[in-house]
């Protein structure tokens, strides 16, 4: 089975767009067959995901583009269902990918939990830099089979 | 996202309502802050009963009013937190770092 098209969204970087995401990124997570606290999780990681490319990325410019594009992807070998991935993009500067670890937990802080957030959500999350942006890939597969 | 102020005697109840993100949450810490540090007051509670989402920056906002309510000696409570929220506190093991009541009178008690 291809990679199949789900959904593709180019934004500017407003934090103002960040709950028209969320809530297309619930409808699409369900309609892929998720649980309700997966489809929670997904939502989050990609809020996350979007927040820290406004704020770091982008520094707080609202009018920057970000992409964002869900596939439908084959599942892992062995058992398991299809996984849904998230692929965002922006044009900000190279990350240092030192930077891309988050914080621990056990300093209370304001700050630093989004990595965290999206790491506890997805099954992959995988950082590059590619002809001047900034990709980062998100998959979570479904727990089982997807029955038709 | 929707934020009102009321007081009952020494304390403020904050009525947070709609989702708590980038977009909004500078909003909240601000609010927190000023009456923390500023207006002084004794306790400061969260009602959080209409609060559908709350990202990783409201947490924080959460936490910078915490940290600020420890430094003043001011009681910091949270109540009528969703699943969502919940979870989002249980993620980053801060639900047994705040003061969090299921209701407002067990809030005010």
């Amino acid at each position: 089975m291809s990679v199949e098209l789900l959904l593709k969204m180019e934004l500017r970087s407003d934090p103002g767009m960040l709950c028209v995401v969320r809530a297309a990124m619930e409808r699409l997570t369900e309609a892929f067959g998720f649980s309700e606290p997966e489809c929670r999780s997904v939502t989050r990681a990609v809020d996350e995901a979007l927040t820290n490319i406004m704020r770091h990325s982008y520094e707080g410019q609202t009018d920057r583009p970000i992409e964002v594009l869900c596939q439908r992807v084959p599942k892992r070998r062995g058992t398991g269902g299809d996984g849904f991935e998230v692929l965002l993009s922006d044009r900000g500067p190279a990350v240092d990918p030192a930077k891309l670890q988050g914080r621990r937990l056990d300093e209370i802080k304001p700050g630093g939990l989004g990595l965290h957030f999206i790491r506890q959500s997805m099954d992959v999350v995988e950082f590059k830099r590619e002809r001047g942006s900034n990709l980062l890939r998100l998959i979570k597969y479904l727990q089982s089979e997807k029955q038709d | 996202m929707q934020i009102s102020a009321r007081r009952i005697e020494t304390t403020t109840i904050f009525d947070v309502s709609g989702d708590i993100d980038l977009a909004n949450s500078p909003e909240i810490r601000k609010a927190l802050l000023k009456e923390i540090k500023e207006s002084k007051t004794p306790r400061v509670v969260m009602n959080l009963v209409k609060v559908r989402y709350i990202d990783s920056s409201g947490v924080a906002s959460l936490v910078e009013g915490l940290k600020a309510s420890r430094d003043a000696g001011t009681r910091f409570i949270l109540f009528g937190l969703s699943p969502a929220a919940r979870e989002v506190l249980q993620l980053s093991r801060l639900l047994k770092i705040f003061e969090v009541h299921d209701t407002e009178e067990q809030a005010l008690a």
